[in-house]
């Protein structure tokens, strides 16, 4: 039956068709483009019927946020204004979202340690956000360039927490994020990670959907707590707030929202599932070595996977799609058949592998590495090389080892 | 949204709590010359408070609450401290999300009604603590200010941490013995109501509670210009009785001590020149409707 107040169908103001999202996703025709990361971003948002986006120049998003600057002055969106700080422009998002918009925002390396306090208050205030993470290191001494330490952080906010290969799956997951945040039982902020520069700043063909085609726009009145606009009367949520009582019920109602939030970030799974056809890719599950990674990792383990079978060395793959919600079922099924798991990351401490060794039986048979961190690339050899050294395989030296 | 839009089902009404069967009966959402006079007659937009007893803040939020000229359209912004404890009993929206950025809160909730709302009324009115506003906010209060955010911020000053236990705070007077200050504070007060004047504020009123005609009048201007115009501050002495060392009865006391002419709440008012022109307007309007309504009084009489 139709839904008389549907706006599929009808125009926006630029002239952008309302579409089915699934339709505009699945069915519409694609155009391939040749792009960089942050512009491929700008295309995502033309699309996605943003209300409002904040800025803050950090390296290296601010060419991203810069271009969504021109799609204001365009009039795809509704606001946009740079904030003062990391913290501020958070809380800006806050802001708006607890007003009803769809927001947009985009952040990096210090820039999300600055702004973390507002992530566990986005998820508590059930916000659906969307910020996009260009990873980079956070440690001083000061580096700009890319590491996903800053990915740990966000893993326990409450957040949904997406890992981009591709420039692909950035546009893709950026229009299909809000599809999943935005349900009543999920209503969660999205933290869509990238790694920095190896995404934003390398061009690649990402085939785009129609430009006169854009997302429904987000309805706050499907939102499991009140949008603060005095649209709907207020009501009084609680008798005293909580930080006034030091007594059972305090602490119980506390933590039953706390679960709460958790319960709609295992609820996020299905959605998840649906939009990105599964929360992780896997091939050759039945080799004897994985690997099993996230990010542009997965195109490195992909390319030494390559070069393993020249080598009569056959091994599997695992790209995980989502860290929040967590593919636990999803890992143990495809490395089930597995010897040997290696964990090839972009950051010193390995947070990935040590999800995985928390999630799968034997967890002896994870090696957490190969690990690169502080800006360096990840050639395939040294994933290689590090199979190669677990399976007792006379392998190359590689330059610099002094072996 | 209008008072009709708080309506009870028939069929709940008498499971509703009582005190919201008196807001859809007799609270003054939509009454255009609604004030602190309403007390006593109408349902106040606050209910009980958990603030200590004889505690001024808890007057300033009664004459704030029934002085606000659009509460049926306008939202409000706390932050971590006293007033958070009394927010949940407020009847109009209201956020609470962390200590100190209320002003950010604001820019980006006012952004998006504008968005949502075109050429409709939605008021945003900031009210937080001297510590939210001058300590940990400090920087966005003012770049809100800077970036001429069209809402109000008020700050209610009670010249320390009070909800903390009464640490040093920017507003605390120089030489006050306090927590964290345990030689006496070592500078001065922070002087904010120049600040925010020359940081693009619009309307900048220094002032005690006392008065509810006057918090009445500061806070229908603050809201209308910043509705119209820009950004308006609102500096209140709100004493903390308890760590002043005074009885719940004082407060009233301690605020008109405070106002006196020499003293550092004596009133003072900065209001821009197209803030004036836009006050002139306002009380022109006010006039002519006053003017009006006697006339089809006269008209019926006779």
């Amino acid at each position: 039956m139709a839904d008389i107040h549907s706006v599929i169908g009808t125009k926006n103001k630029k002239g952008q068709t309302y579409t089915d999202t699934w339709k505009l996703m699945n069915e519409a025709p694609r155009t391939p483009s040749f792009y960089t990361g942050s512009e491929v971003i700008k295309e995502a948002l033309r699309r996605a019927s943003c209300d409002v986006m904040i800025a803050y120049p950090i390296t290296p998003q601010s060419e991203a946020a810069a271009l969504i600057g021109e799609l204001f002055a365009e009039g795809y969106i509704g606001d946009y204004f740079r904030g003062e700080s990391e913290f501020a422009v958070m809380s800006q998002c806050a802001g708006a979202a607890f007003g009803g918009a769809r927001v947009f925002t985009t952040t990096a390396g210090p820039g999300t340690m600055r702004a973390m306090e507002n992530f566990p208050m986005w998820s508590g205030a059930r916000l659906p956000i969307q910020m996009i993470v260009t990873c980079r290191g956070i440690n001083s001494p000061l580096s700009i360039q890319p590491d996903t330490l800053e990915i740990a952080y966000l893993l326990n906010t409450g957040m949904l927490v997406w890992h981009a290969e591709t420039a692909q799956d950035f546009f893709d997951w950026i229009l299909k994020g809000y599809m999943v945040s935005e349900e009543p039982d999920v209503h969660l902020p999205l933290a869509l990670c990238c790694d920095g520069f190896f995404v934003t700043h390398t061009k690649d063909v990402v085939n785009l959907t129609p430009a006169d085609m854009c997302l429904p726009p987000y309805d706050p009145y499907r939102s499991p707590v009140p949008c603060m606009d005095m649209e709907c009367p207020p009501v009084r949520m609680m008798r005293d707030p909580f930080v006034m009582k030091s007594n059972y019920i305090s602490y119980a109602t506390h933590a039953s929202w706390q679960q709460e939030i958790w319960a709609a970030v295992e609820r996020s799974r299905k959605h998840s599932i649906h939009w990105l056809n599964g929360l992780i890719d896997a091939e050759n599950t039945d080799a004897e070595i994985m690997i099993v990674a996230s990010g542009t990792a997965v195109s490195q383990g992909r390319e030494a996977i390559r070069l393993l079978e020249d080598e009569g060395v056959r091994c599997g793959l695992v790209k995980v799609k989502t860290l929040r919600p967590w593919p636990e079922e999803e890992i143990r099924e495809a490395t089930k058949n597995a010897k040997h798991i290696f964990v090839p990351e972009f950051n010193v401490t390995g947070w990935l592998a040590k999800e995985i060794k928390a999630t799968i039986p034997n967890p002896e048979r994870v090696h957490a590495g190969p690990r690169v961190c502080g800006g360096m690339t990840m050639p395939p050899e040294i994933i290689v090389s590090e199979i190669k050294t677990a399976l007792g395989m006379k392998t190359f030296s590689l330059a610099g080892r002094g072996s | 949204m209008s008072k009709e839009r708080i309506q009870i089902s028939e069929d709940l009404y008498d499971i509703m709590p009582s005190d919201y069967q008196d807001l859809v009966k007799s609270a003054t959402y939509g009454k255009e010359d609604r004030g602190w006079k309403d007390i006593g007659t109408s349902k106040e937009l606050i209910e009980q408070h958990s603030l200590c007893a004889g505690c001024p803040e808890s007057m300033a939020f009664r004459y704030i609450l029934a002085s606000l000229p659009n509460p049926e359209d306008t939202v409000m912004v706390g932050s971590t401290g006293c007033t958070s404890l009394v927010f949940p009993m407020v009847a109009v929206h209201n956020i609470h999300s962390l200590f100190g950025n209320q002003n950010a809160i604001a820019s980006g909730l006012k952004r998006a009604l504008s968005v949502r709302f075109p050429g409709r009324v939605k008021d945003v009115v900031v009210l937080a603590g001297d510590g939210a506003t001058v300590d940990i906010g400090l920087d966005m209060t003012l770049q809100a200010w800077f970036r001429q955010e069209k809402f109000t911020t008020i700050c209610f000053d009670n010249e320390l941490y009070a909800n903390t236990g009464g640490q040093e705070s920017g507003l605390m007077q120089k030489g006050f013995v306090a927590k964290m200050a345990p030689v006496g504070k070592l500078f001065d007060k922070v002087r904010l109501p120049e600040i925010a004047r020359e940081s693009g504020c619009h309307y900048v009123v220094n002032c005690t509670v006392s008065k509810p005609s006057l918090v009445e009048k500061v806070i229908r201007n603050a809201v209308h210009i910043a509705r119209e115009i820009g950004p308006t501050y609102l500096q209140l002495y709100t004493p903390c009785i308890l760590e002043i060392g005074k009885n719940s009865m004082e407060g009233l006391q301690e605020m008109r001590d405070s106002e006196k002419p020499t003293e550092r709440f004596a009133y003072k008012e900065y209001v821009s020149e197209p803030a004036k022109q836009l006050l002139a307007e306002l009380a022109a309007k006010d006039k002519e409707r006053k003017a009006a309504a006697k006339q089809l009084a006269g008209q019926v009489s006779a």
